[in-house]
């Protein structure tokens, strides 16, 4: 004889019930556990009222795996979550990890942390220290670019974001006249701005440069640049003429080959021995031009996959129209291979604005670079976490609008059925 | 008449491969021809070489009077007046089938904008396909797809068709259309040279036949006689497995 039937169709109405209420019933215990810190299992024996909810869980879903049981959401739930012992205990592990793990957060990004006071001691709180972002918000914005200049840091980007937002809106005609703007006008009009030295601008150096600002203009000019440099590398590499391919071969090979931390380093030490006494180039643009030809490299090498996924027909075709090499590939080739390859060129862009933080190395410091000066000041110690926490968030929030715009770009270019 | 196409003792090997051998082919204006053979016999190599899509190693060609070679300047040149239609279409798949039509007129003959799309609404009618004109090749069926790609050749003013094995790739039904298209450019007086198994759309059409095998030509004679009365014992085997 059973002591316990199979779940089944037939003792659906017993075992449901009993089973979810079973469920339920880990889920809240844990939960109690997590948020209030009060178990109701305590007048077990601890170890048993430890692992209690996992036990009563486990039954519970056994008790509710009943195959095509005709409620729909209880079918859902058994064939998502619930199908085997082992997933039911994966489910519960799942549950349990992230009900046990909020609190924890929460106390320490909000309930427990202090937000108001502007040293450290008014940090009382075991959550974070948010007074030192805000102590040091400006500096993180703005590196250490004189106060009384940073509203030209603002107009710079104001100007950028009311033209790109201008753009959006305008007739189609009138658009390339806006991107031409942004490509050939604008970052010589930003810089004039942010660096000064004309029309009455006070001038400012560059290695005073700095903060979020700086994280955006290394990655808007390098992304700039390295995107065609890195277009007319693969047409390089697959060119019939034999200079220019192993040319093309050998500077991608040269600059994949080497670390980034390295290639800045020789830009900002070895490069001015090899020039000429009394010449200086500016640490930033040298930084410049090396981030810009490493991520050249690797623009070449994503751009190049999406030349090869070309059939050979669209080659034929273009030319057989009586298009010579520059038409075929501006009007055919390039159009399509960049389109297919729009998720390479956005993780290569996106790793671009995520390895600006090494410019440190030459001591250029921006967002991350900011953060880790502030931390190590006397009266800011052990701010690490809360420091590089904040980082983390603006740089995933930067990345993660590229990637959704990338996506969107896929989206919009595609004409496939 | 003078010659439009001239091919004297055209040799070619894909590297120690001969695919093309001693051949000599003279093609007058307005002629249609008709070429066939198996698999591998070089056909396809054979028209690719009248718009130098494939570079011959030995002997002559001369295209509409200018000799291919490898000192050709203007390649460009002869293309655009050789239209070519592939079997696999070939269309832009990033641009509408009107883009298709004007891009290269717009492009390499310098046409305004207007009249490339003039002349691309003409041919897109002439082929049946003008309600279609907006959509994108990805939208159309093969037939549709490869009436635009004769539909581009032609907006391009060509003097010369090349057609290299059309209806291969589409489905039984969609055959006929595209053929339907081929039918009426040849009496519209299209000099055309058409790669095809399409027996029915030879004995229309064309003034001369030729059968190819292992990149020789085995056979150049009319239409009629070809059918008819075939010299060749290759000609004979071949003609009586595919009719």
């Amino acid at each position: 004889m059973k002591l316990i039937a199979k779940p089944s169709k037939e003792n659906i109405k017993t075992y449901v019930p009993i089973g979810l209420s079973l469920v339920f019933l880990s889920f809240f215990d844990v939960f109690t556990n997590a948020f209030f810190n009060y178990n109701l299992m305590a007048f077990l024996p601890s170890q048993l009222s430890y692992f209690l909810p996992l036990l009563l869980g486990f039954f519970g879903f056994y008790l509710i795996r009943i195959e095509f049981s005709g409620v729909r959401s209880l079918d859902l739930l058994n064939k998502n979550i619930n199908s085997n012992n082992f997933n039911a205990f994966l489910t519960l592990l799942t549950v349990f990890i992230i009900i046990k793990s909020i609190p924890p957060l929460l106390n320490w990004f909000i309930f427990e942390a202090n937000f108001v006071g502007d040293s450290k001691d008014d940090c009382t709180g075991n959550g974070a220290c948010w007074v030192f972002i805000k102590v040091w918000f400006n500096r993180f914005m703005y590196g250490l670019y004189p106060d009384a200049e940073q509203w030209r840091i603002n107009t710079a980007f104001l100007i950028l974001f009311a033209v790109v937002g201008i753009s959006f809106f305008v007739k189609e005609k009138l658009k390339k006249y806006f991107i031409l703007f942004l490509i050939f006008v604008y970052p010589f009009l930003g810089i004039e701005l942010i660096s000064g030295g004309n029309f009455g601008l006070k001038y400012v150096e560059t290695a005073a440069w700095g903060g979020l600002s700086l994280t955006f203009i290394i990655s808007a000019f390098a992304i700039l640049f390295c995107f065609p440099i890195g277009v007319f590398l693969a047409l390089g590499r697959r060119s019939s003429l034999p200079a220019i391919r192993y040319i093309s071969i050998g500077f991608i090979e040269l600059w994949r080959g080497v670390p980034l931390i390295t290639v800045l380093f020789m830009s900002a030490v070895m490069f001015p021995m090899f020039l000429p006494d009394g010449t200086f180039i500016d640490k930033l643009i040298r930084v410049l031009i090396a981030i810009t030809l490493f991520e050249a490299a690797y623009m070449a090498e994503v751009v190049r996959g999406g030349l090869q996924a070309l059939p050979k027909g669209q080659y034929e075709a273009a030319r057989s129209l009586g298009m010579g090499y520059w038409k075929m590939n501006l009007l055919i080739i390039l159009p399509q291979a960049l389109k297919l390859v729009i998720p390479g060129i956005a993780n290569t862009l996106l790793a671009l604005v995520k390895d600006t933080p090494l410019i440190f190395v030459v001591g250029l410091m921006e967002l991350a670079g900011m953060i880790g000066l502030a931390k190590t000041n006397p009266k800011w110690l052990g701010m690490a976490m809360e420091g590089y926490v904040f980082a983390g968030l603006v740089f995933w929030i930067i990345c993660y609008a590229m990637s959704r715009y990338s996506q969107n770009l896929e989206k919009k270019l595609s004409t496939e059925r | 008449m003078g010659k439009i196409i001239e091919l004297k003792k055209v040799n070619k090997w894909f590297d120690k491969f001969q695919v093309l051998k001693d051949i000599d082919l003279d093609v007058a204006p307005q002629e249609k021809i008709v070429i066939c053979g198996p698999s591998g016999s070089g056909k396809s190599t054979l028209i690719r070489c009248i718009n130098r899509l494939e570079e011959h190693q030995e002997g002559n060609i001369v295209v509409d009077g200018t000799e291919l070679s490898e000192s050709t300047k203007n390649i460009e040149k002869i293309r655009a007046e050789v239209g070519m239609v592939f079997q696999q279409f070939n269309l832009f798949p990033h641009l509408s089938i009107l883009d298709n039509c004007t891009l290269a007129p717009i492009w390499v003959k310098k046409l305004p904008k207007k009249d490339a799309e003039e002349i691309a609404m003409k041919n897109l009618t002439r082929v049946q396909i003008d309600d279609q004109a907006l959509k994108f090749p990805g939208q159309l069926s093969g037939g549709q797809q490869q009436r635009a790609a004769i539909a581009r050749a032609l907006c391009m003013e060509p003097k010369i068709m090349l057609f290299d094995e059309p209806t291969s790739a589409l489905d039984p039904e969609m055959i006929k259309e595209v053929l339907d298209v081929m039918v009426d450019l040849a009496k519209g007086g299209m000099t055309m040279i058409v790669v095809t198994h399409e027996m029915g759309f030879a004995k229309e059409v064309a003034d001369y036949m030729i059968f190819m095998d292992e990149g020789k030509i085995v056979e150049r004679a009319k239409t009629k006689d070809f059918f008819e009365s075939p010299k060749n014992e290759r000609t004979k085997l071949f003609l009586s497995q595919i009719l």
